[in-house]
């Protein structure tokens, strides 16, 4: 990016309805995608300036036990609907939980999910570190994954979506193929990255705040059933204009919200909705950004 | 230039289990199955909080649904105590109708000042949890061990001088605790509390305090104050949610457990109340829910441990 200027300068403007037609395998129009969160959160991690992790002191017991929901009950409530309708995950991971919980990515892996990085912790943030700082997490995350999973890491998530001016460069630099941290567009688009020693490519892949499920849950105070019918209508508008040039729908998740046993039963209908219509290609994340780059 | 120290991108706490010794991991789909009585696959555990705010909050926090405007906050000082006037007698009146028992949270205060209410929520036969001195009784790391310790052993002990009972129950006000109070929790005698929402069956510390979850998601103040949502949208929710755990208990071939928390000021109102009822009348008539007191499903848990 541009440091400082009121223009970040990420990507070129590119009017959605007058680009290069994208083609999905199998004459499919919307490549949906399913972004569980694999996250640790530390009950009492140091504190940094710009942000606190909790509303309480430690122990913040329900923003803690609430996110360990996930290790404990929901990860596996989640993945099993997911896989009964045959939606890999691919995972924005803690990469820490490699140490902290090795079962639940284990589970994760022997699914045939692929993972990215969301940092060490959910609770450190990345503002104001160095680049040693910097470089040191990326090559942990790397390192860790490829330990624990076998699995090289090609994308990146900033832990609690938070980030450094030289994130992207930094990551394209390590060889990674996609961000998930940029809402810009409904299609996967080119970013722009200068990293160090030249080259380097980098895709931003539609995630999505908007139907995020704590967006859903926490931002627009829907119900599980109400959310539902929200990704069955963005899947139906993504998927009619992927008619005209290939669209991406993301499904960004936490187990500790969407394994509610109030929420869990909408989304499955959801889930088994469009995987049922025809027109999604239910893949991962590389897998897209592969076949969208091939076609550049 | 770094304004955050080395420290910041250092780890010392990862490890395999949790970064603290609170209690161990365990995945609740791989435990021994537990089997409630009457093999029904979900215990329904209601749980109602019976809170008195004083007009003049204080405490190392304001508990949710504390006063709000400038002194004298007469708007809430008497919507809440609403809650201890007519939305719990609606309550209990919907129990008895169904024919069905719950836990009653209660703060010391509420035990002292609303005696015709203890009377009636113990002759029914339900349950009482001690839930702190009053709403000003909340509890956070900044209050310190030895105040901790003081406001607990009040609560405990006004409690028990105002109803007979010393309840094995303990409820903190927003399920906010210290690092202390587990260990305070279980020097006071009790056997549960019901604050850490991680889990979805009684689980034990591992300084032999058992943990009830009492889930806030599936709460009336998530759902309806936090959320906004309207009491069908709960009501939806909640059939939802048993509809779900029944399904998942008959797969695992292991109970499963429905926590549902009240608040007589939310719940209780006379456009709400009918929500509720439905509820109780149609699980009621569902031959897979044990209607249980938390001490019930904890003794039951207990049991197999």
């Amino acid at each position: 990016m541009r440091e400082g200027a009121p223009d970040p300068e990420l990507y070129e403007y590119h009017p959605y309805t007058s680009r290069p037609k994208i083609t999905w395998p199998g004459g499919k129009t919307c490549a949906v995608w399913v972004a569980p969160n694999l996250e640790y959160y530390e009950i009492d991690p140091p504190i940094h300036p710009k942000r606190s992790p909790w509303p309480h002191p430690a122990p913040s017991v329900v923003g803690y036990s609430h996110r360990d929901h996930s290790n404990r009950v929901s990860h596996w409530r989640m993945a099993e609907v997911m896989s009964r309708h045959g939606f890999p995950g691919s995972v924005s991971l803690s990469v820490a939980l490699c140490q902290h919980h090795p079962e639940v990515v284990a589970d994760a892996n022997a699914r045939g999910w692929e993972f990215f990085s969301h940092g060490i912790y959910n609770t450190r943030y990345s503002y104001d570190i160095t680049e040693a700082q910097e470089r040191a997490i990326i090559e942990d995350s790397i390192r860790t994954v490829e330990d624990a999973t076998g699995q090289r890491i090609r994308g990146w998530l900033a832990p609690a979506l938070t980030h450094t001016p030289r994130t992207l460069d930094l990551i394209a630099e390590y060889g990674m193929d996609y961000t998930c941290d940029l809402y810009h567009d409904d299609q996967v688009q080119d970013v722009k990255v200068n990293p160090k020693g030249g080259g380097g490519q980098l895709a931003s892949i539609p995630y999505s705040l908007e139907v995020n499920d704590h967006y859903g849950f926490f931002v627009y105070n829907m119900s599980g059933r109400e959310y539902a019918d929200t990704l069955v209508r963005q899947y139906e508008r993504l998927a009619a204009e992927g008619e005209n040039s290939g669209t991406v729908m993301c499904i960004p998740l936490h187990a500790y919200l969407i394994g509610q046993p109030h929420r869990i039963g909408p989304f499955e209908e959801a889930l088994e909705h469009i995987a049922k219509d025809g027109r999604a290609w239910i893949a991962r994340a590389g897998e897209i950004v592969d076949s969208w780059r091939a076609q550049q | 230039m770094s304004t955050l120290p080395d420290s910041y991108t250092q780890y010392p706490n990862r490890r395999e289990g949790y970064d603290h010794g609170l209690y161990e991991w365990s995945n609740i789909h791989n435990r021994k199955p537990i089997k409630w009585p009457g093999e029904k696959p979900i215990a329904v555990w209601l749980c109602v909080s019976l809170e008195w705010f004083p007009i003049t909050p204080s405490g190392p926090f304001k508990a949710p649904g504390h006063m709000v405007t400038p002194y004298p906050d007469y708007r809430h000082y008497t919507s809440r105590d609403y809650g201890n006037r007519v939305g719990v007698w609606r309550m209990l009146d919907a129990f008895a109708d169904a024919g069905v028992k719950a836990s009653f949270a209660a703060n010391a205060a509420i035990a002292e000042r609303y005696p015709e209410l203890i009377e009636a929520i113990q002759s029914a036969g339900h349950e009482i949890i001690a839930h702190s001195t009053d709403m000003n009784g909340t509890i956070d790391a900044t209050l310190g061990e030895e105040t901790e310790r003081a406001l607990v052993a009040d609560a405990m002990h006004r409690m028990e001088a105002a109803t007979g009972v010393r309840p094995k129950g303990w409820l903190s006000i927003a399920r906010q605790q210290s690092f202390h109070t587990l260990d305070i929790l279980k020097d006071e005698g009790l056997t549960y509390c019901c604050d850490w929402v991680n889990d979805e069956l009684p689980y034990r510390f591992n300084n032999g305090l058992i943990d009830l979850p009492l889930n806030h998601e599936l709460s009336d103040r998530t759902i309806i104050t936090v959320q906004q949502k309207s009491a069908d949208s709960w009501l939806e929710s909640m059939h939802d949610a048993a509809d779900w755990l029944t399904k998942e208990a008959a797969g695992a071939g292991s109970g499963r457990m429905l926590p549902i928390h009240l608040t007589p000021y939310i719940m209780g109102l006379p456009y709400r109340i009918g929500a509720l009822e439905a509820l109780l009348s149609n699980f009621a008539k569902r031959d897979e829910v044990w209607f249980a007191r938390g001490d019930e499903i904890v003794a039951a848990w207990e049991d197999q441990e």
